[in-house]
């Protein structure tokens, strides 16, 4: 087991950074992971610790070693893949067995761990079987096996449960952080789904356009983000942004709460957002959903576009003004309002988080 | 142990590609070779050996003539001859060839019972040499044995060696031998039809004919062009048959002389290397020919449907 | 054309049909078995005209030669003769040329396979300048008829002091153009990532050859190699100009030439000959008949 960084890593295609100046560590056993919309470089970087792509410029450490130009097959690294590459022809013994063949390992150990692997995940009933008379979890799972059965230095995993269907990949997302806590494998984890990102990750990084944006603990980067990105990309929905300017400056009445003026109304801001704000220009305040309510008296006049019911919840779309929308959570038992009704939205104290119009930088907000 | 500092990254990665591309040249050495010295090299010395004319005496060198010798092949009786019969040859095998191949492949084209064997029955010619179906219609054929003069057909001279019905005896046996690959493409042609357009149309009222001959047949039409250009090149290279059957010994030779025998005759008999030579060309424009015909049949009917 | 009566009816315009609903099914049954037998007809026709040379053939091989000209023929031999057979395997050397056809068959179909994987590996996964220009020099030799060559390859050979020897009789088909195509398409189906985690899992490119990429390309090598098989013991224009003086390295092919050309008395002989020549070739299509299909229509479905 071994740490991985990057260190200043960059990769092009075709001259267009796939991943630019990333600097990054991953600690000895921890699980972290790499979030992103497609495209953004998640999955390159994976590749470069793999030694599928080798970074333009940078550094790839594994245990502390620089491994740019070390094989792929001598970095002690065990991928899987988001089609889990499972090899068609051979059973699923063999293809468990296939990353020790290469190992030196007698073929009576070999044995022995394939069905020991095996038995953990609770393959040993289709050992036998070739990968196409396995259901989509069952390849899972055996992809799962070839990667752990050699004790790699590091998982990498890419994007492993996208092909399940949803009810699967709830259970393998437990089995997968059970599986990674029982090992204490460095795992690099790469997923589009923030939900994945939030309950299994020590850590998570986001990525966007091959930059990375913040890296931090789930809840860390839900409560703190470090821009408007990470805001709206973590989240379900994700935080609501609305363009404002400030209202009510007076230089060195901090005690005095301001108000950011938004389409539809205002936004009253914290003191440490306030203070944030300064004399920026232009702001866009954000709000999560669930720290918005439906009130009479509330400070934001808006027009329902949409309410849709999901289960415990409600999320209602609202119209502010001529640009901006914005959704409100609320609990089921909540009184619901029909579709173009006029309603006033309540904003909780406290929660309001103060961004740059410009780039988007956070400034300030509570936490 | 190699340390990663001392190279930088992308000085490695050009050393890997230089490594990954003389493993590629490597591997695609050996077809290479053989290619090269077996094809495109005696391909290529056909343009330089038809402007030289060979003397018929061995040990002479070889006289420069330019184009001239090429005009006088090429105008000359006996290439004039050979190319006729060839041409004709052509004109009897595919057709027929194809229509009789096309013909059982639709019979054959069914879920039905004992398929399987009608379909083993109707592809086993292609196994057969040239030299098998000479010899067996040889037999066949022949004025004292066979079964030919028993069934009436009896020329006199015999066959073989009649100037009329020589070449069509030759063709008969060639479309035989052809009809095995000739029912193999078409019937894959007809399995790569999709099912579901021949529903739709008889679910839209049309009767198995219009089907067959309106949608099947279009939809068929690239396999019947490949089975066009197959069947020509191969009624192009016959040579077995005529070289087993017929020869020069026999009466009817002159109007059996195909193309590659007279290239071959040339070489070996007449030892001109440079008749030859433009004799060989010849053969390659009509097999250019006729392979660049169907790639713009195919295109414009391709074009056509979309 | 005839009245609208209903016999004509099935064959009228599909307009029609709804006004009748009632009468189609009761007239179907009838019309489809005729229909049927009428298929099975024209099968079992094309069928025996098809079978009939090589059936009378091996028939007539087995007679004893008194019964060779006996009209009409019989259609069975009830008392099967293999005289013929051991005639034409000694005398005829025919023992000696399905040897050399074994020999020059399997070095043509070794050397086909090995040179098609090395070069459709290499333009399948590697990456090398010129690629797809060389790969057009590949599919270009399919332009380019043996015949077309024949000048230069007898000089060739000659000057190589080739003449009657298994190399002058395999070399110039080493190598296929057909094939490396074929092998090549195979290897493309190979998902990246299966190569990628095979990298990962330690195996080389070698490896990765031998225990992933041509165990998955099987189908394409089984048809590569039925075909080669077929085409190389079929071959008789080049084995007929290498093979001139000598039974050395004479295939069979031009050993039933021989028997038909030498002993034109023995019309029976060179019937047992060809039989034994065309063997092989049978039991090989009842066999492989799926490869030597895909195979053949390769450039087909393409």
């Amino acid at each position: 087991m071994a740490d991985v960084a990057f260190r200043g890593a960059t990769r092009r295609f075709g001259g267009r950074p796939a991943v630019e100046r990333l600097d990054l560590e991953v600690a000895d056993g921890e699980l972290l992971v790499l979030l992103g919309p497609s495209g953004c470089g998640k999955t390159t970087a994976l590749r470069m610790v793999a030694g599928l792509e080798e970074p333009d410029e940078g550094e790839i450490l594994i245990g502390g070693r620089v491994v740019n130009d070390v094989e792929p097959k001598d970095r002690d690294v065990a991928m899987v893949f988001q089609s889990y590459a499972l090899y068609p022809h051979l059973n699923v013994e063999h293809n468990i067995e296939f990353p020790l063949r290469r190992r030196g390992v007698d073929a009576q150990r070999r044995r022995q761990t394939v069905r020991e692997v095996a038995a953990s995940l609770g393959l040993q009933e289709l050992l036998a079987r070739k990968p196409r008379e396995l259901s989509g979890g069952q390849r899972q799972r055996v992809a799962l096996a070839r990667a752990i059965v050699r004790q790699p230095r590091a998982f990498l995993m890419d994007e492993p449960l996208s092909n399940l269907d949803a009810a699967l990949r709830l259970q393998t997302r437990a089995d997968i952080v059970a599986l990674q806590t029982r090992l204490g494998t460095t795992t690099l984890y790469v997923t589009h789904d923030q939900v994945e990102a939030m309950t299994m990750g020590h850590r998570i990084a986001v990525l966007d356009h091959g930059v990375l944006q913040q890296v931090g603990p789930p809840h860390a980067l839900y409560d703190r983000p470090a821009n408007l990105f990470v805001a709206k990309f973590l989240g379900s929905p994700g935080m609501n942004a609305l363009p404002a300017t400030l209202e009510g400056t007076t230089a060195h009445a901090a005690r005095v709460a301001r108000v950011a003026r938004v389409d539809g109304g205002h936004v009253p801001l914290g003191d440490d957002g306030a203070a944030a704000a300064g004399q920026a220009a232009s702001l866009v305040v954000g709000v999560r959903p669930e720290h918005l309510a439906l009130s009479p008296s509330g400070t934001l006049e808006a027009k329902v576009l949409l309410v849709e019911l999901l289960g415990a919840d409600v999320h209602v779309l609202c119209q502010l003004g001529d640009q901006t929308k914005l959704v409100v959570r609320q609990d089921a038992s909540a009184p619901r309002p029909a579709i173009g009704d006029g309603v006033r939205i309540v904003v909780a104290s406290g929660s309001v988080h103060v961004f740059t119009g410009g780039s988007g930088a956070r400034l300030g907000g509570p936490g | 142990m190699r340390r990663g500092r001392e190279s930088p990254p992308a000085r490695t990665r050009s050393s890997r590609a230089v490594r990954e591309a003389a493993l590629g040249y490597l591997l695609v050495l050996p077809a290479l070779a053989v290619f090269g010295v077996f094809v495109f090299y005696p391909f290529a010395a056909n343009f330089r050996l038809a402007l030289y004319q060979t003397p018929p005496y061995p040990g002479l060198p070889s006289r420069y003539v330019g184009l001239h010798q090429v005009g006088q092949v090429l105008a000359s009786s006996g290439f004039l001859q050979s190319l006729g019969s060839t041409l004709l040859f052509v004109v009897m095998v595919v057709p027929a060839g194809l229509l009789i191949g096309l013909l059982l492949a639709v019979a054959a084209h069914r879920r039905l019972r004992a398929m399987a064997v009608y379909r083993v029955i109707f592809s086993s010619t292609v196994v057969t040499s040239v030299a098998v179906s000479a010899l067996v219609f040889g037999t066949l054929m022949d004025p004292v044995v066979g079964l030919l003069p028993w069934l009436g057909l009896n020329p006199s001279p015999p066959i073989l060696q009649n100037t009329t019905w020589a070449l069509p005896a030759i063709a008969v046996m060639s479309v035989w031998q052809f009809l095995g690959l000739s029912f193999i493409v078409m019937s894959a042609g007809l399995s790569a039809v999709p099912e579901e357009v021949l529903e739709a149309a008889r679910v839209d009222g049309a009767s198995e004919r219009t089907v067959f001959w309106r949608v099947t047949v279009p939809l068929l039409s690239p396999t019947i062009f490949f089975g066009l250009v197959v069947a020509t090149i191969y009624a192009f290279q016959t040579f077995g048959q005529v070289d087993i059957l017929i020869g020069y010994s026999s009466a009817a030779f002159e109007h059996v002389n195909l193309l590659v025998y007279d290239i071959l005759d040339t070489i070996e008999v007449a030892k001109t290397s440079g008749q030859a030579a433009v004799l060989s060309l010849a053969l390659f424009c009509l097999t250019l020919g006729v392979t660049l015909l169907q790639l713009r049949l195919v295109e414009r009917r391709v074009h056509y449907a979309a | 054309m005839r009245p609208d009566s209903s016999s004509s009816f099935g064959e009228r315009g599909s307009g029609r049909r709804p006004e009748h609903p009632g009468r189609r099914p009761g007239r179907r049954p009838g019309r489809r078995r005729w229909r049927l037998a009428a298929r099975y007809t024209l099968l079992t026709i094309g069928a025996l005209v098809v079978l009939a040379p090589l059936y009378l053939t091996v028939v007539s091989s087995l007679l004893p030669p008194s019964a060779l000209a006996e009209r009409p023929p019989p259609l069975f031999p009830l008392d099967p003769q293999w005289h013929d057979y051991a005639v034409a395997w000694s005398q005829g050397d025919l023992g000696v040329y399905l040897r050399n056809s074994a020999i020059q068959t399997a070095i043509i179909v070794c050397g086909q396979l090995v040179t098609s994987v090395l070069a459709g590996y290499a333009f399948a996964f590697l990456r090398f300048p010129f690629k797809r220009a060389l790969f057009v020099v590949f599919l270009a030799t399919l332009m380019i008829p043996f015949e077309v060559t024949l000048v230069t390859n007898t000089q060739t050979i000659s000057e190589l002091g080739w003449y009657n020897t298994f190399a002058g009789l395999t070399v110039p088909f080493l190598a296929t153009g057909v094939g490396t195509f074929l092998l090549r398409q195979a290897f493309l189906q190979i998902p990246r990532d299966l190569q990628e985690a095979a990298t990962l899992d330690g195996y080389g490119r070698l490896r990765f050859l031998l225990r992933i990429a041509l165990p998955l390309a099987r189908p394409a090598l089984a048809a590569l190699g039925v075909f080669s098989f077929l085409a190389a013991w079929n071959q008789y224009l080049w084995p007929l100009v290498v093979t001139g003086s000598g039974n050395g390295v004479r295939t069979v092919q031009i050993g039933l030439k021989l028997l038909q050309g030498t002993e034109v008395s023995r019309t029976d002989v060179a019937l047992a000959g060809t039989v034994i020549a065309v063997l092989p070739l049978l039991v090989l299509l009842v066999v492989f008949q799926k490869q030597l299909v895909r195979s053949l229509t390769a450039g087909a479905v393409k």
